[in-house]
């Protein structure tokens, strides 16, 4: 895809953007700052008095943001292929978490009254399984019965999404009810990993490491075998590789299927790690879409880079704020998707429509 | 030249006949709640249907707008007794802060969004949208989950409840105010660069027309339009909260303006009512509660409504009224304006062109 004429005079810096970047990397300093010596009336203490709470704050960014990828990754998958805004995502991680909620408390027994220590770990790997499947069978019915007799005319599927969203909220609200629930993680990662006087989740680093299975078997799945291929090339030229005698409808439909099944695995993840109420599913597409938004659209190592920058700007701002501007955290997501926006407007890693 | 005795225009003069006169055979139930709620959320979605039809961006950060003046609105008016800054002033500088500074959010927002289109455009403005939702939700010095109650509104008004046709007519006027600005403002050069910019983007920045620019004046102009439908509402609910723009509602304003008919200025008022009744009389539908559409499940009957009309009728019941038209008289410009052509040069110059609502500037053909 050539450079269009928008893009090349966007590519020239304007005095507004040289404005911009010192601006950013003035409050990027001055953030260092205070975070480095400062930050006293804080939830964490400044660096320089308190290096525990840094390293808890940086690893607490990093583990979210391994869960924000698993979400985002699929949002992302199915827009780079599809050029779809799959906005019923959010509706596919929480009816995800739904159903691992119900596999487990069937698997676990006691009428649903258990901790975390009467979890083994398939009682908590198998939910997950069944909701993944279920997840992704589910999204490739949306996209099979709904979607694809559409497909080029992006705004519609995408109002399809939002009105199968709708409806789908609705309906787990009957189902499943409005109170909040979580998922248990299994007992081998309840409790904390302890190195001397430092103590750190080890439910956290488990769904870290989940994550960083999930991007790995993602990106050899992209690079190395000819279904990745074949997505690959699909997402620079369509109409090229259907020209190229591959049934793309195939490739579509597993796209999506991987897509709705990376939000239902959020959901589990997302379920065990906070909690599932009829909300989750707004706040988790908004996170989807912060995170791509800012990563680039279509783009895995953008979903990841965006994940991580969401991940480092929900945990920093909540602990290094002064306790009473705490609940104005969320001006910081802002700023964020602001910056990057003003900066590159179609992400970090992603390329122009 | 443009004839003024259209067939649109006959009907949207008999419409106004029948709701100004509509006070004297209804109900104060139907006048009061459903007819003005309907209005109000009518200019809510009329920013939303302006920026769509006729900017191609799908701006779901509406009805963020429309509550950010609420919130500003029900922070300014207030006194004691309830959440937020309650500075007690007087009802109408309160309307002048609430409407001004959401045409400055305007600005803002407008300005962050304008580098995008289409579905990155949509997807900015929702998370916006959603943004705002959580900010009023955690920043109790604004408002918090609980929301602001006991919002006062200009003594001519009223107490709630007791002269249901004052607001109902404050609504009317509000409606046919932002209807005829947005009608006349697209037969403007201004409107009709906007119509460009739709069509062809490329096309009208190697003209030397400043997209961004317009863009973001867009946006603030629709944010004062969704400020106005802010303003009514804060006088008939007397109370918002964080609810009120969340993303349930955020949908429910989009669905509005889809359903009424995406392309055209009216179908905003038209979904709106529909949506207002459907929610209002749905419950007295027998057999409704029988297949699990009852009055609980408003939002799966209207889901399902959204989706049969996307399937089915992209625009939405005017689309619809005017397909019937279509069978009695045939329409003598032809169904298809030309593709891509640049504004009005053969369909009128306020029927937005057939092409997509994304106006995309996707090169790849």
């Amino acid at each position: 895809m050539s450079t269009s004429a928008l893009t090349r005079s966007s590519a020239k810096r304007t005095a507004g953007q040289w404005v911009l970047v010192g601006t950013v990397g003035a409050l990027l300093l001055g953030a260092a700052l205070w975070i480095l010596f400062f930050a006293t009336g804080t939830p964490a203490d400044p660096l320089f008095t308190d290096s525990a709470d840094f390293i808890r704050t940086s690893l607490n960014s990093l583990t979210v943001a391994g869960l924000y990828f698993v979400v985002a990754a699929g949002f992302t998958l199915v827009f780079g292929l599809m050029r779809v805004v799959n906005l019923a995502h959010g509706s596919l991680y929480l009816l995800g978490g739904y159903v691992a909620l119900e596999v487990q408390k069937a698997m676990v027994g006691k009428g649903g009254n258990y901790s975390p220590s009467d979890v083994g770990p398939m009682e908590w790997l198998v939910p997950l399984l069944v909701a993944a499947v279920l997840a992704g069978v589910i999204g490739l019915i949306i996209q099979q019965v709904f979607l694809r007799w559409f497909q080029g005319d992006d705004m519609r599927e995408t109002l399809i999404t939002i009105a199968i969203s709708v409806i789908m909220a609705d309906q787990m609200l009957r189902i499943f009810g409005g109170l909040a629930k979580d998922i248990k993680w299994p007992a081998f990662v309840d409790g904390f990993l302890e190195i001397g006087e430092f103590r750190y989740s080890m439910s956290r680093l488990f769904m870290l490491a989940l994550a960083l299975i999930v991007g790995a078997l993602l990106y050899l799945w992209l690079q190395k075998t000819r279904t990745g291929m074949v997505i690959r090339a699909g997402v620079d030229d369509t109409r090229m590789v259907q020209a190229l005698g591959i049934n793309v409808q195939v490739v579509f439909g597993l796209a999506f299927l991987v897509g709705a099944a990376l939000a239902g695995m959020g959901g589990v993840m997302g379920g065990s790690f906070a909690s599932l109420g009829s909300g989750s599913d707004g706040q988790w597409l908004l996170n989807s879409i912060v995170v791509v938004i800012v990563g680039g659209m279509g783009s895995l190592t953008g979903a990841a880079a965006g994940a991580l920058l969401l991940g480092i700007v929900s945990s920093f701002a909540p602990a290094y704020l002064p306790a009473e501007l705490t609940p104005f955290s969320i001006i910081f997501t802002f700023v964020l998707l602001a910056a990057v926006l003003a900066w590159r407007p179609y992400g970090l890693f992603g390329r122009p429509e | 030249m443009s004839r003024v005795a259209t067939p649109r225009n006959i009907l949207l003069v008999i419409a106004l006949a029948l709701l100004l006169v509509a006070p004297m055979f209804s109900t104060d139930f139907v006048v009061g709640f459903v007819l003005t709620q309907a209005l109000l959320f009518g200019v809510a979605a009329v920013s939303l249907t302006f920026l769509s039809a006729y900017g191609g961006m799908v701006s779901l950060a509406q009805t963020l707008m429309f509550g950010f003046c609420g919130f500003v609105i029900g922070n300014a008016v207030t006194e004691g007794g309830s959440k937020g800054l309650n500075l007690g002033l007087d009802p109408w500088i309160g309307v002048a802060l609430g409407v001004g500074l959401t045409v400055i959010l305007g600005f803002l927002l407008g300005a962050i969004a304008s580098r995008s289109s289409g579905l990155y455009f949509l997807m900015i403005t929702l998370t916006f949208g959603v943004i705002g939702f959580y900010f009023f939700g955690q920043v109790t010095t604004f408002s918090g989950f609980g929301g602001i109650n006991q919002i006062v509104a200009p003594d001519f008004i009223g107490e709630p409840g007791e002269f249901p046709e004052r607001l109902y007519y404050v609504s009317l006027g509000v409606s046919v105010f932002a209807y005829a600005l947005l009608r006349y403002l697209v037969r403007t050069p201004f409107g009709l660069a906007l119509q460009g910019l739709r069509d062809d983007p490329v096309r009208m920045s190697s003209l030397g027309y400043n997209l961004q620019v317009l863009r973001t004046v867009s946006f603030a102009l629709a944010a004062f339009v969704a400020s106005l439908g802010g303003v009514l509402f804060v006088w008939w609910n007397r109370q918002i909260d964080p609810a009120s723009i969340s993303i349930g509602e955020i949908l429910a304003v989009l669905i509005i303006a889809v359903i009424g008919g995406i392309k055209n200025l009216e179908g905003a008022w038209i979904g709106a009512l529909f949506f207002v009744v459907a929610n209002n009389y749905v419950r007295d539908v027998p057999g409704f509660d029988a297949i699990g559409l009852g009055e609980d499940r408003f939002n799966t009957l209207i889901g399902v409504i959204f989706l049969i009309i996307v399937l089915v009728s992209p625009d939405g019941l005017v689309g619809i009224g005017s397909m019937i038209g279509r069978l009695f008289k045939r329409d003598r410009t032809g169904d298809e304006p030309g593709e891509g052509s640049l504004v009005g040069a053969r369909t009128g110059e306020e029927e937005p062109g057939v092409s997509a609502p994304e106006g995309g500037n996707s090169e790849d053909d």
